[in-house]
């Protein structure tokens, strides 16, 4: 198999490096430095190091017994990233970026933030490598995960708050790249997901594959052989990415991603850039599927869950629609809402807001499928940074 | 030879720089751009630089953020900018070059695009967020509808990138001052002079300044070592000030004045 993306960026026909020139220059520094890096021995064992001791991998893969049997089918595993320090899987990223920034001889990060957990992820590297770091983050997210303001702000990161569109992460990254244009000499930006310009879907990418790859060894050595479905949250699409890599060459799994139905169909509702919503486009950098009206214009999102809330998907993901090997579906914030109540009540794991869409999925399929059948869920984080906004949302329904 | 070309030309002749005035069209209306078109081709405009507002402007500083804001606010849409620039056409032989950000084009058909712009009347087109190594899918159809490409270079643009970059571009070359954003700021970057000095040498097209220029002594200044200046969130911060009223267009214009003259090298 062809490994992607190709020399410039390309997954088939989606990714590219759509960014003001004054980009081009450090894009090319980062993918030096990191073509680099990945043969460095050196650098993959100070990864390495810091994945296993600091972070606290390998995360377990976890057989859910109670939920399993609560729904009635196949047995649901979790593959628990919501474990890692800083509760997310996106540390896996910000600490691999932040050690590049360090071998670029960056003293500045910068990044963006929609749940936080990027932020604090980035925030928590910068600590640890003694970075000055700076995170922006949409007003309205700001307002809904105001947890995660405060860690960062005790780390030692600077948060600035976004007000202009829509005030989400969208926007956040917007004001991330003028800082970055801006400072462009002294700064790495540590984009959060599989976005942007080439050639971070795939850096990103690489960075999380180690859920897939631990993954694939942990389900080998409990149960033997392969699962027949794995399923995980997109938002951009770093967890789906990092899970899916290792399984992507074997075409007897299923995978689905699973975006964000927010309140229903129709724009600003939702953040499913795939169930109708998108088209082809370019934003943030690269080509990819866009929600936009008839104009080109961006239109607004919404999700339950600030980290899905976003108006494109990584451009791989596009590429893994196209050729049919991943498909998309969408939970709306009520199924997510039940499946973050139904994980807390039957396994005692309170999941984000973001993976409890995942585990919604998992719940509508595993009755339907045989009791020997394997699930596996992508629990990307865990939902202590949610329990404001829940019991607020839930508060206002009833 | 094309408008921007002859525009230039003219400008070389008279001993001066050519005044490259910037505005965000449907800020406050796409009426009002129309006229205020008139009053900088009045106040010695030679090349227009038409924003086109989109929703994400990431190149973008404050000032022109929020004039993207307001002409989206009362609906302007990239084929209505196409109907303002036909109007501006039928008048005016001024030279129109289009600034935009890819997603509106790419979400109105990229060929269907350069077709409608060159049958309205605009004469180039700039991608802010599309370098080089992504014109393939552009330039055909911009090419096929006899539209320059607007091609920029910036400070951390090396010799090599200029030159290859410089190679897609037509009617002149857009060097950008610093590195960052629009917007206007109080000292122009050291480096300028070498930055056109590298960016001459890597082409036969003029080069034009721009980017954080917005008084006429760094206008003055700019034009003294480069064949265009490019004056944008400056202009566009009086149109936010005076809002849609019948006087703005005197006022953009009394503005624009002494920022033309100042790209006389005469004086």
């Amino acid at each position: 198999m062809k490994t992607l993306p190709d020399q410039r960026g390309y997954f088939g026909e989606w990714g590219g490096r759509f960014v003001p020139e004054t980009l081009m220059a450090p894009l090319e520094e980062i993918d030096r430095a990191y073509h680099k890096a990945k043969r460095d021995r050196a650098f993959e064992s100070r990864l390495d190091e810091l994945l296993t001791h600091y972070v606290g991998r390998p995360t377990p893969l976890y057989l859910a017994r109670r939920l399993s049997a609560r729904l009635g089918g196949a047995r649901v595993w979790l593959k628990r990233e919501d474990l890692c320090h800083t509760g997310a899987h996106k540390i896996n990223n910000a600490l691999g970026q932040a050690l590049l920034a360090c071998e670029m001889g960056k003293r500045r990060v910068i990044a963006e933030t929609g749940a936080g957990q990027h932020g604090v992820a980035t925030a928590t590297a910068a600590a640890l490598l003694g970075l000055e770091c700076r995170v922006y983050m949409g007003a309205e997210d700001m307002r809904r995960q105001a947890l995660n303001v405060y860690r960062m702000q005790l780390m030692g990161a600077e948060i600035v708050s976004v007000a202009g569109g829509a005030q989400t992460l969208k926007d956040a990254i917007n004001e991330a790249l003028r800082d970055w244009v801006t400072n462009v000499r002294s700064t790495h930006y540590i984009l959060g997901s599989v976005l942007g310009p080439h050639p971070y879907p795939m850096m990103v990418r690489d960075f999380q594959s180690v859920i897939g790859r631990e993954t694939m060894a942990q389900f080998r050595q409990s149960v033997r052989g392969l699962p027949d479905l794995v399923v995980a949250c997109v938002g951009g699409g770093s967890n789906a990415a990092g899970i899916f890599t290792a399984y992507v060459p074997h075409t007897r799994v299923r995978l689905v991603g699973v975006e964000a139905g927010g309140r229903g169909p129709g724009a600003g509702n939702h953040a499913a850039r795939f169930a109708g919503g998108g088209a082809p486009g370019i934003l943030h950098g690269t080509r990819t599927q866009i929600i936009q009206d008839e104009n080109g214009q961006v239109e607004p999102t919404h999700s339950v869950s600030a980290g899905l809330d976003y108006p494109a998907v990584g451009p791989e993901h596009v590429n893994w629609r196209d050729t049919g090997r991943v498909s998309y579906t969408t939970v709306d914030d009520h199924e997510a809402l039940e499946a973050f109540h139904l994980l807390a009540e039957t396994e005692g794991i309170v999941p984000a807001l973001e993976s409890a869409h995942a585990i919604a999925h998992a719940a509508k399929l595993a009755p339907g499928m045989a009791l020997d059948a394997n699930i596996i869920v992508n629990l990307s984080g865990r939902g202590d940074k949610d329990l404001d906004e829940v019991a607020k949302v839930e508060g206002g329904e009833s | 030879m094309s408008r921007i070309a002859d525009a230039f030309k003219t400008a070389r002749r008279e001993g001066r720089a050519a005044f490259v005035p910037y505005i965000t069209a449907g800020d406050p209306s796409l009426e009002r751009t129309v006229e205020i078109a008139a009053a900088l081709e009045r106040a010695g405009a030679d090349v227009l630089e038409l924003g086109v507002p989109f929703s994400d402007p990431m190149a973008d500083g404050p000032t022109n953020q929020r004039a993207a804001e307001r002409a989206l606010a009362v609906g302007t849409t990239l084929k209505r900018v196409l109907e303002a620039v036909r109007e501006i056409r039928e008048r005016s032989q001024l030279a129109i070059v289009l600034f935009t950000y890819a997603n509106p084009v790419v979400r109105f058909g990229i060929e269907r695009f350069a077709e409608h712009a060159a049958a309205s009347g605009v004469d180039g087109v700039l991608f802010t967020d599309v370098p080089a190594e992504e014109m393939i899918g552009f330039r055909p159809s911009l090419k096929a509808a006899d539209l320059d490409a607007i091609m920029l270079v910036t400070p951390t643009s090396d010799r090599a990138r200029m030159k290859a970059t410089a190679r897609f571009g037509g009617g002149f070359l857009y060097l950008v001052s610093r590195t960052g954003v629009t917007g206007a700021q109080r000292d122009l970057d050291r480096e300028l002079e070498t930055n056109v000095h590298t960016a001459r040498k890597a082409s036969r097209l003029p080069v034009a300044v721009g980017f954080g220029i917005s008084t006429p002594d760094q206008v003055a200044r700019v034009a003294a070592i480069a064949d265009g200046v490019v004056v944008g969130s400056t202009i566009v911060n009086q149109i936010a000030e005076e809002g849609d009223t019948e006087e703005l267009a005197a006022r953009v214009e009394a503005f624009a004045l002494p920022l033309s003259q100042a790209c006389s090298r005469k004086s």
